[in-house]
């Protein structure tokens, strides 16, 4: 169907639209679980250094 | 009476079990490599069927391709929503904290489903209608999606409360779902610039087979994608939600 690269990227004339849709498509999908990932280490870390804290205070009232 | 029981006892999963976030919360942390694996799967095989097998199109030429983003985008959007909607009614009704839960995590991916159907779907009409945007029923029902994705996040974010949130948001998201057979059927009702059903349960698509492939595989990979960040994102909800309990501080993540 393609006889060359710079023929597939060209998409018929078509590139802007489907290289900006495909494009963004990508984009969203890669940077989202990247996001939620973030958000699920931020927990994690701040339930630790709860725990840490935590440990402080009994260890000094002890 | 003891063969029923029997029976219940060596069931392989008890559901009701997996109703309470402590013992969920594992087992979607087993689960999200194995729906990632099929994403992965689904969508090398699905965009090689989009721009290797699939010809091109008679009217549209090459621009055609975006179908094969726009219709699963379109499809997740509305799908989603109804079980975001379901998980809310839920909890709701049964009073469960992880069907709120699963409500609040469904949000966000959704609203980024609907976003894309939206942008796809303009950068699509400019070349074939010639206009980015037209205030045609399909184009407005589904921008209104998308607002009831925000509306429903922003509520949450409005309410200190989580059990209130949970309320207010579930009642927002069952009168919203009112939109979606609007979305499905607008194309139907109304003499809309948006074109038909590409793909029907009653009669036989009007399509090309090998594009009808295409599009059911990047569709199962936006499925399996969607229920990997979900997982991903209800288990940093359930953290957060239940951390001063008891099974939060003793598990392997948390304890340092």
């Amino acid at each position: 169907m393609w006889n060359s690269p710079s023929e597939f990227f060209a998409m018929g004339g078509y590139a802007l639209y489907v290289w900006s849709s495909f494009g963004i498509c990508a984009l969203v999908l890669i940077l989202e679980p990247l996001f939620v990932r973030a958000r699920f280490r931020a927990v994690i870390r701040r339930l630790k250094q709860q725990q840490l804290a935590e440990q402080f205070d009994k260890e000094i009232s002890k | 009476m003891s063969q029923i029981n029997h029976f219940s006892n060596h069931r392989l999963i008890n559901w009701f079990k997996l109703s309470s976030p402590s013992t969920f919360y594992p087992v979607a942390g087993k689960l999200i490599p194995f729906f990632w694996v099929l994403t992965f799967l689904f969508g090398a095989v699905g965009l090689w069927v989009s721009f290797f097998v699939a010809p091109v199109d008679a009217v549209q030429g090459q621009g055609y391709r975006i179908i094969f983003i726009h219709v699963p985008a379109s499809w997740m959007s509305m799908f989603i929503y109804l079980v975001m909607a379901a998980w809310a009614g839920l909890g709701l009704v049964f009073n469960t904290r992880l069907s709120a839960m699963m409500a609040q995590a469904l949000a966000p991916i959704g609203a980024w489903m609907a976003f894309l159907s939206l942008w796809t779907g303009a950068f699509w009409g400019k070349p074939m209608w010639g206009t980015w945007w037209v205030w045609d029923a399909r184009l407005t029902s589904e921008l209104i999606l998308l607002f009831l994705y925000l509306g429903f996040i922003a509520l949450r974010a409005s309410i200190d409360d989580p059990r209130r949130a949970d309320k207010a948001s579930a009642i927002l998201a069952l009168v919203g779902v009112v939109n979606v057979p609007i979305i499905y059927f607008s194309v139907k009702w109304w003499n809309t610039l948006h074109q038909g059903a590409s793909v029907s349960l009653t009669k036989s698509p009007a399509m090309a087979q090998t594009m009808l492939w295409g599009m059911l595989l990047m569709a199962l990979c936006f499925w399996m994608y969607t229920i990997a960040v979900t997982l991903m994102r209800v288990r940093a909800i359930i953290l957060e939600r239940e951390a001063h309990a008891d099974w939060v501080r003793q598990s392997i993540e948390v304890k340092s």
